[in-house]
């Protein structure tokens, strides 16, 4: 196989058909859309379900549908549509049904704008929709990651009996970059013993989210949890740059991560010893992986597109064996190549108040840079 | 003395495709009516290995409980979005959803309606007993005008709380249908009709002919706080005249197939 | 001469809402008034003959309780 140039919405769609993608279904929503209508045209070329859907509403619960024959199934959209999947996402959680769901994100809250973001974080890593539940949620950094991370999630989802998240950004998207699609797979023929086929031989299945017994409930809360710490042991996934000889390491995902190896590299270029970590796993997020990375470390600096969401969990896991600085830019910015070099060399030579959380410490001086004042806490 | 021997025929029983399970619903519901219909329908078909049901919330959130056939309980509104996600995945298989009027006629408009115009090769069984049954009675889209309930106490106000929305017109209206149609189960007369209405739905979805819905007027004995004979009677005297009964679409393709 | 049968209620489904005794044209079911089911209902019984298998009591009946049973005549026997 050669490398070709490929749009990252397109990359997903296309290595999520070659991974025998059976049923898409979705709603167009900016910066994603290039996937729906790829899908639209190679899904019935090739004789598999495609629907556009009526909302995000509709796609999600067309998803779990789908999902509860067996069927290998995914939707995408982006962080408003993925906010309204909730519901959804909740339900197939509880049914335990394999479903593959990207998120391009773009700036939020609310209506936002359709600029790159990684403000959906905690959505998609703490929650999002109501109960106990975890999905995978993976985070690559280029085209060719996303194309092996959607290849290989639907096996993901299916071993666990899991959502797995994609979530990347709308740069990702919307860039173009040569990479390599993988073969076709061919198409499952078995449905799996729980799926819902017709009850032919046997007694009835049935996929619910529903236990109106709550002891029966708590029990499926526990088997959630039991397949989420298989998950914790088995899947956590990161990538680990220039950190052999660090004494500083940046700790940044997907775009963010991908921005700050340039600031990596750059600072190397001035003999600073900094290293990047990128987890690829948000969730199960790389906990021990980040307390060893804080032991070694004199300093650790989070950066993301957000106003400090991994942060929070890098704090938890590294806080006491290492000072950490934050740097993020919220509502779709992307920081730039520079302002990470910035902080890194900060970080380099600044001593870190322990008593300040680092992303108050960020708050004062991203708003002193942009000339912005607001009340007092 | 003499005393004549007869033979036993039975002329009626209770269908196969029904659990052996005591519904959930109240007493004289009429829920369980639909449901036995639906059940004689895939007896007589044939077609209990291939049929999946689409479960509601509502009152018959546990319908998966009294059919012995695969099903999957959806979330408030969404069963025709997930019915069409299973019969895009299984196109050979009868799908059904069966949804009470809080579930397809408020929360569930935008996906019933995008179901039916999408032609969804499916069959919906929509209750409307002009109140939300489970959570106690309160107001819904299709409660009459004037009608007291937990949520209306003075009765619907149509002036504030609109007016009830006829679902069998307005699906109907919807060039991607196939069979709409709207009977009651007030009488045995009108059930058996029913029963004709849901087993050519289930014919229709057979012959791939498209998307088919029977809206069923329905009781809800507690919440109208009637007994199960008056509420029959309620049910004929208030609701046949806002919602007639009739059949609203059938598409030239049902009709020349003769079904 | 109308046809003859008989139905039979099957105690475990029945919930005693009555529509069986009030759709019975000749006015063979009632409401058992001395037995409970295991829910505490009454349950509906067939209490005299005059049964003409016309299954409009298991055609309202909500819970699928009743079998409607034709009887037909198949020999004379001394008693």
């Amino acid at each position: 196989m050669t490398k070709e140039l490929i749009k990252g919405n397109i990359a997903f769609a296309e290595a999520a058909i070659r991974a025998g993608l059976q049923a898409y279904f979705g709603y167009p929503i900016t910066p994603q859309t290039e996937a729906l209508e790829w899908m639209s045209g190679r899904m019935p070329e090739l004789g598999r379900a495609f629907v556009q859907a009526e909302s995000e509403l509709g796609a999600i619960n067309m998803v779990y549908g789908s999902a509860c024959t067996g069927a290998r199934t995914m939707t995408s959209s982006s962080s408003p549509g993925i906010s309204l999947m909730q519901e959804g996402l909740s339900y197939i959680a509880t049914s335990e049904v394999p479903v593959v769901v990207v998120n391009v994100m773009r700036g939020g809250p609310g209506l936002g704008n359709i600029a790159p973001a990684q403000s959906d974080y905690n959505q998609a890593v703490h929650g999002g929709g109501h109960g106990d539940y975890s999905p995978i949620v993976l985070a690559p950094a280029n085209i060719q990651e996303l194309i092996d991370i959607t290849y290989e999630s639907f096996d993901l989802a299916e071993k666990y009996r899991c959502i797995v998240m994609i979530a990347i950004d709308g740069s990702m998207g919307q860039m173009m970059e040569p990479a390599e699609l993988p073969p076709f797979r061919e198409i499952k023929k078995e449905h799996p013993a729980w799926a819902i086929v017709g009850a032919k031989g046997r007694k009835p299945n049935l996929i619910c989210s529903l236990n109106i017994d709550e002891v029966e409930h708590e029990k499926v809360n526990l088997r959630l949890l039991a397949r989420w710490n298989q998950i914790r042991k088995n899947e956590v996934r990161f990538k680990e740059y220039y950190l052999d000889d660090a004494d500083f390491a940046v700790v940044g995902f997907g775009t963010a991560g991908r921005i700050a190896l340039s600031a990596v590299r750059a600072a190397r270029e001035k003999g600073i010893k900094v290293g990047l970590f990128r987890p690829v796993t948000l969730a199960p997020f790389p906990e021990k992986q980040i307390e060893a990375l804080a032991a070694r470390m004199k300093g650790l600096l989070v950066v993301e597109m957000n106003t400090g969401q991994m942060l929070d969990d890098v704090m938890r896991f590294g806080k006491d064996l290492s000072p950490v600085r934050f740097y993020g830019r919220p509502g779709g910015v992307i920081p730039l190549p520079e302002e990470i070099l910035r902080e890194i060399e900060a970080l380099a030579t600044e001593t870190i108040p322990a008593d300040i959380h680092p992303r108050d410490l960020w708050f004062d001086r991203l708003t002193a840079e942009l000339g912005l004042t607001y009340e007092a806490a | 003395m003499t005393e004549l021997q007869y033979k036993e025929t039975v002329v009626f029983e209770r269908p196969t495709a029904l659990t052996p399970t005591q519904t959930t619903y109240c007493p004289g519901c009429t829920h369980g009516v639909a449901h036995r219909l639906i059940a004689e329908v895939i007896d007589e078909m044939g077609i209990r290995d291939d049929t999946i049901g689409v479960a509601p919330v509502g009152c018959a959130v546990f319908a998966y409980r009294f059919f012995d056939v695969d099903f999957v309980e959806a979330a408030h509104g969404r069963a025709p979005a997930m019915a069409t996600g299973i019969k895009r995945s299984l196109p050979d298989r009868f799908v059904f959803t069966y949804q009470g009027d809080g579930d397809l006629v408020s929360i569930g408009m935008a996906e019933i309606t995008h179901a039916a115009a999408r032609g969804e090769n499916i069959t919906v069984i929509f209750i409307n007993n002009a109140n939300y049954g489970m959570t106690g009675g309160q107001m819904a889209p299709t409660t009459l005008p004037g009608q007291k309930t937990t949520s209306s106490p003075t009765g619907r106000d149509v002036e504030l709380a609109g007016y009830p929305i006829q679902m069998a017109e307005l699906i109907a209206s919807i060039q991607g249908t196939s069979y709409v149609v709207r009977r009651s189960l007030h009488d045995a007369r009108n059930i058996r009709q029913a029963k004709k209405a849901i087993r050519t739905a289930f014919e229709v979805q057979k012959r791939g002919l498209g998307f088919a819905m029977v809206e069923l007027l329905s009781t809800c004995p507690t919440n109208w706080h009637l007994t199960p004979p008056d509420a029959m009677n309620w049910l004929k005297e208030n609701m046949l005249p806002v919602y007639p009964l009739g059949d609203y679409k059938i598409h030239d393709a049902v009709k020349s197939a003769g079904i | 001469m109308p046809a003859k049968g008989k139905i039979v209620v099957n105690d475990f489904y029945c919930k005693a809402c009555g529509l069986c005794v009030s759709v019975c044209p000749t006015q063979v079911i009632q409401l058992a008034p001395e037995r409970l089911n295991v829910r505490g209902y009454h349950p509906a019984e067939q209490f005299q003959d005059g049964c003409i298998a016309c299954a409009t009591c298991a055609m309202v009946c909500p819970d699928a309780a009743i079998t409607v049973y034709r009887l037909t005549p198949v020999a004379e026997q001394e008693a």
